[in-house]
């Protein structure tokens, strides 16, 4: 069942939490809501959910107008960052919650109730208390406790927030085995860009309760919309240019391009160009005259890519520069040396350019 | 170089000590010596004391008006300690300490207003009585009397559970379809039932000892109104031998008090395991 939000606004009190913001999350796709704290991620979640009531907008799942429908008629299934287990209750009892309301006959709860716990291989804990389970395992049993009334939409917030690295990774690998098998329409909200990336089919970046970009991982990585997407998708250098003669010049007296293409800020202009650690590219000798000469601060090799830290004092400029470990040997780099920094592609993003 | 302690506080043997002498001066002496007194008596002397129509009367009084007024005050003081956490509302701060009122107010002006708001000609009485309702000098005043003493017990005992209440787990319950009957019955109830059962006992035990209010409410008619404590008064004031009777009385409440809090007690460790 696709779900699509239309014009949804929401305040509270002065703060605006969602500025009409719509939205279409397509049938059986695994979309990830992505951005800061405060950015509305969440409350569009809950309003989705039918925990909040939006001010103004509409919410559809399918075709059906259901904002002002309560949460417990909406059947969807929903994980909470802390868990929201029931803490009298055995994990069974959770997890056959949803079914007992629903008045099923207690045979096919069991059926249904074990299945799931063999599916993520916690049945030996059936009739623990949820307080006698690790941080992953109570949230793998939220997963189940939500999906065993075979609820038509999954709303997830911030699903693995509380939980360690190791455990984070694992269970995002599961999350998406999970709906790959049963292909139940789901959302989760993160602020983690490399969960969303990893987990996701589609990623929607917010920021002050608007949209910034929708779409593939890949389309939403390679062609970040603002300026605010590329800062926000991993490390990135932002370097002040001046603009003069279409090129995107560095410094005052600056020799050194840009590599980006400017169009629309006008001549003499003042912008910032981003670039990412990887197209960034360190060597030895001034190669070409377009390089910065700067310093090594720090150097981190520990990782599959080696991030190394530059100061380059002509510029007040501290880069990061990130170099496969092939790259690093090759050069033999020490912190303190000086090197020469290359920038191999940048990005700006101008002001609307209108003819 | 001192000893490294284990315990992050010093003085645990002063302070058990001290707690230990306390106890004993306060408590156990006094009740000692009650349970002494009658013991003086031998085994048919203290049955004619204690198992007269008249003290069983009293008994049934005491501990049925006790249990009856606890279980109401259990019902109104949830019903109270969830309006003031969860609804915001103007004088809900003066609400709140209104709650504690009858901690401090002298039992006796309890019992004056109640009798008099009640009585035939009082502000309520005067359309209750024609109604047949007569809820002063009678058993229902005792009631009434006993609710306006002990829900201040459970409102407080219930109020900081309900405050920490996860409001996750109650959306969680919606969420999964739950009606917000289902969603008290099965998700909130067994979170409040331990402090439920610790307001009832409080209740119950200061409904046992309840003795200024009622003594202006009830009436006090031997067989209908009169309860324990008040029947030990009036064999204390007939003097000579009927002061060991007293005792004797007061032995058999002790003990039904003692088993009747030991029971909730048991109850109450139990509701909190599962």
């Amino acid at each position: 069942m696709s779900i699509s939000v239309v014009n949804l606004t929401k305040r509270f009190g002065r703060f605006v939490a969602l500025n009409n913001v719509s939205l279409v999350c397509p049938t059986g796709q695994l979309v990830a809501l992505l951005g800061p704290s405060g950015s509305g991620k969440t409350t569009l979640l809950r309003i989705i959910a039918g925990l909040e009531v939006p001010d103004s907008g509409a919410v559809y799942y399918h075709d059906d107008e259901i904002t002002q429908r309560s949460a417990r008629d909406r059947n969807v299934g929903f994980v909470f960052q802390h868990y929201a287990l029931f803490r009298h209750m055995t994990v069974y009892d959770n997890v056959a919650f949803g079914l007992r309301v629903r008045k099923v006959p207690e045979r096919q709860i069991r059926e249904r109730v074990m299945e799931l716990l063999r599916l993520v291989r916690l049945e030996e804990k059936a009739y623990h208390y949820p307080s006698e389970l690790s941080g992953g395992q109570k949230q793998r049993i939220a997963l189940i406790r939500a999906l065993a009334p075979d609820p038509k939409v999954l709303l997830l917030d911030e699903p693995f927030g509380a939980l360690d690295a190791k455990v984070r990774a694992e269970l995002r690998q599961w999350l998406r085995r999970f709906h790959d098998e049963f292909h139940v329409t789901s959302i989760f909200v993160t602020h983690d860009q490399e969960e969303a990336f990893e987990v996701a089919d589609r990623v929607v970046v917010m920021n002050h309760g608007q949209i910034e970009q929708e779409g593939t991982p890949l389309e939403v990585f390679e062609h970040p919309a603002t300026a605010f997407v590329m800062d926000f998708l991993g490390n990135v250098n932002k370097l002040p240019v001046r603009v003069e003669g279409g090129r995107a010049l560095l410094g005052e007296t600056g020799t050194v391009e840009v590599p980006a293409k400017v169009f629309g800020t006008a001549e003499n202009g003042r912008i910032d160009a981003y670039i990412r650690p990887h197209e960034l590219d360190i060597a030895r000798t001034p190669d070409s005259s377009n390089c910065l000469t700067g310093k090594i601060v720090h150097l981190n090799p520990a990782g599959s890519v080696v991030k190394v830290r530059v100061l380059a004092e002509d510029f007040g400029l501290m880069l990061n520069v990130d170099l496969t470990p092939e790259r690093y040997r090759t050069l033999g780099l020490k912190p303190g040396e000086t090197v020469f920094v290359t920038p191999k592609a940048a990005k700006v993003f101008e002001p609307d350019y209108s003819i | 170089m001192g000893r490294i302690s284990p315990k992050v506080l010093p003085g645990y043997g002063l302070s058990l000590g001290f707690t230990l002498v306390y106890v004993s001066v306060l408590v156990l002496l006094p009740l000692g010596a009650c349970v002494a007194t009658a013991v003086g008596m031998d085994w048919a002397e203290f049955v004619a004391a204690v198992w007269t129509p008249r003290a069983r009367a009293a008994y049934a009084l005491s501990f049925g008006a006790s249990l009856i007024a606890a279980s109401i005050s259990t019902i109104i003081g949830l019903l109270i300690a969830w309006v003031l956490v969860r609804y915001q509302f103007p004088g809900r701060r003066l609400l709140d300490s209104l709650v504690d009122l009858p901690f401090a107010l002298p039992t006796a002006v309890a019992g004056l207003v109640f009798s008099h708001l009640y009585s035939a000609e009082g502000w309520l009485g005067q359309f209750l009585v024609p109604l047949g309702i007569e809820a002063a000098y009678s058993r229902l005043a005792i009631v009434i009397v006993l609710v306006f003493i002990g829900f201040p017990f459970v409102v407080r005992t219930v109020q900081p559970v309900i405050q920490s209440l996860d409001a996750e787990e109650e959306e969680a319950a919606a969420l999964l379809g739950a009606t917000r009957w289902q969603t008290f019955r099965y998700v909130l109830l067994p979170a409040l039932v331990p402090s439920l059962i610790t307001g009832f006992a409080l209740a119950v035990a200061r409904g046992l000892g309840e003795y200024g209010s009622i003594v202006f409410v009830s009436g006090n008619m031997p067989y209908k109104t009169e309860i324990a404590p008040f029947l030990i008064v009036s064999r204390l004031e007939e003097g000579g031998g009927r002061v060991v009777e007293a005792t004797a009385i007061a032995t058999v409440l002790l003990a039904a008090s003692l088993s009747l809090l030991v029971v909730i007690n048991r109850l109450e460790a139990w509701s909190r395991k599962g």
